[in-house]
């Protein structure tokens, strides 16, 4: 059965409203998704009934808090699949995430001539933490090439991968170009050096079906606020045999069991890595998100959203001057281009003017960038409440833009 | 012409446009097309203006006691702001573009068109334009 998208739409109050006077046309859901009116409710509803600090007052409505923002965890473990709750650890998003693991699973493991593997495609996030890491370790950083379409170098990754590598911490699926990567082979590839794998799912885990089971990962990372959730919120899944021997990422309430001024003991999992009263109020509104996918489906939020990248694909290359940038063999829903003799900051700020919202500059990869010699792209990414004739504004609009140098 | 007279002669042009911001952006880059090309070789990571997000190359020269610029960017729309920008203060003297308020940029709503990041990369350039125009001021008055 397939959705019926204006209905959908009618549940995201912020799509409803005329811009640069056109009506919005949002198409950087790649950098967040809008919410729908059920997140918002119970962000607002948290406050107005429920608010009081979990897992600690003996009172009703701190009582009350505790289960609906453990329910949310509870949510998380059947949408990833996780073995148990306790494998899922609420972080403020997926650059905490893999800061966690790299203050904790990185300090303790990776010492010395030890290396780690990422990839050409990784965000910022996925590099710079591994940079330090390295820095302070003495470590090596190994990076994964890509071809021109945008897709890994599997060959090279065989041969990059040794009983050095302790860790491969990997992108599944690009930001910037839409790549899907296969991570299933770079999982068990991974795991016969004995090397641990972690998954940057910020862009996955909205639009494919994630099993942490099947997919045997050892890590994921993702972020509430591309999953039609709040922002400031993120999601880390460690295998409990993983999390246990990893020692704490940072100290204070939550995450003790006993303290004195001689010895202080951890609290279990996922507590340990909690320190701190939590984000409570987002942790609840995300409850809200998961069930509004959940509702939906991911098969058929994916196909909606395939059939429109397809549509968008071909009626975009018919354009003069429309350079792809990332042609990968699968994608999720994720256009990159520039448009020849353009910079595309000026796309970006043309296609606002039509009331047309998509990113533009180098999408927090500038190696990825570097390597294809461009600056930066305009990116249009979609997501479930899209639709064709959405998709037409944008190529009427980057039709009329690319005359300007493309005559 | 005075300072003043070629804001009000801006305000004039972008009041033609009216309220659409499409054609004002259009009206912006061809404005930035117009820019004479500055060399190559002046390009420098030395001339570049900090705080803008594109990529802006400012020089200026000192010809009889006026400052001259030359500004070149790598996008048409940055390129457009500059021009605009040049038109207003080059071949000034020192004191004129120090002293010199630039009001068309509120008047014809510039914020409201560019965005906030524009806008900041805006500033920069008139603040880096300024400065020329103070050392020139300083070795003038030597
Ligand atoms: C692939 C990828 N990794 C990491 C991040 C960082 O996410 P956050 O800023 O929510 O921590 C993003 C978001 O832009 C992303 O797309």
């Amino acid at each position: 059965m397939s959705l019926n998208i204006q209905e959908i739409r009618a549940l995201f109050p912020v799509l409803h409203q005329e811009v640069n006077g056109k009506p919005l046309v949002y198409f950087d859901n790649a950098a967040t998704t809008q919410k729908p009116i059920s997140v918002i409710d119970a962000l607002s509803a948290y406050y107005k009934n429920d608010n009081s600090n979990i897992h600690r007052g003996a009172h009703t409505l701190a009582d009350r808090a505790t289960r609906y923002y453990e329910n949310t965890r509870k949510l998380l473990q059947q949408f990833l699949n996780a073995r148990e709750e306790a494998e899922i650890i609420f972080t403020k998003g997926t650059t905490e995430g893999i800061n966690l693991v790299a203050s904790t699973f990185g300090r303790k493991y990776i010492n010395e001539g030890d290396e780690i593997i990422i990839s050409t495609l990784e965000h910022h996030s996925n590099i710079v933490p591994w940079q330090m890491l390295c820095e302070e370790k003495g470590a090596v950083l190994k990076i994964i090439p890509i071809n021109e379409a945008g897709d890994l170098d599997m060959q090279a990754f065989k041969d990059l991968v040794s009983p050095k590598t302790k860790l491969v911490s990997i992108i599944h699926v690009s930001n910037a170009l839409g790549t899907i990567n296969p991570v299933e082979e770079i999982i068990e590839l991974s795991h016969q050096v004995g090397a641990k794998v972690l998954l940057d799912g910020a862009q996955s885990t909205s639009h494919l079906e994630v099993d942490v089971q099947a997919l045997d990962c050892d890590f994921l990372v993702f972020s509430a606020h591309k999953l039609y959730g709040p922002t400031g919120l993120g999601v880390l899944y460690g295998k409990r045999v993983v999390l246990e021997e990893m020692p704490p990422y940072q100290g204070g309430g939550e995450m003790i069991k006993e303290v004195t001024f001689t010895k202080t003991t951890y609290n279990e999992l996922p507590f340990k890595f909690e320190a701190g009263t939590p984000n409570i109020g987002d942790v609840i509104a995300f409850g809200k998100a998961l069930e509004f996918i959940n509702q939906l489906g991911k098969k058929q939020i994916k196909a909606h959203e395939d059939e429109l990248l397809a549509y968008a694909s071909d009626s975009l290359s018919q354009i003069k001057g429309f350079i792809p940038v990332g042609t990968a063999r699968e994608k999720i829903s994720v256009i990159s281009f520039n448009i020849n003799g353009m910079h595309p900051f000026d796309v970006g700020m043309m296609l606002d003017a039509n009331g047309i919202a998509v990113r533009t500059g180098h999408h927090c990869t500038q190696p990825l960038m570097q390597r294809f010699g461009i600056e930066g792209t305009v990116r249009a990414s979609f997501s479930v409440y899209n639709t064709k004739s959405e998709i037409d504004k944008l190529v009427a609009s980057v039709s009329k833009i690319a005359k300007l140098k493309n005559k | 012409m005075s300072i003043e007279a070629i804001q009000n002669e801006i305000i004039d042009e972008f009041s033609i446009l009216g309220d659409d911001k499409e054609s004002t952006i259009f009206y912006i880059m061809e404005i930035g097309n117009g820019l004479p090309e500055m060399p190559e070789s002046d390009k420098t990571d030395q001339n570049i203006i900090k705080g803008c997000q594109s990529k802006v190359w400012l020089t200026a020269i000192e010809k009889d006691g006026k400052v001259h610029f030359q500004a070149d960017s790598n996008t048409d729309i940055t390129k457009g702001l500059i021009s605009l920008l040049i038109r207003v203060l080059s071949k000034r003297t020192p004191e004129e573009i120090i002293q010199a308020e630039l009001s068309f940029i509120d008047k014809i709503g510039m914020g409201s068109i560019i965005g906030s990041q524009r806008s900041n990369g805006l500033a920069a350039m008139i603040k880096q334009m300024k400065m020329y125009a103070l050392a020139y001021q300083a070795k003038l008055n030597a």
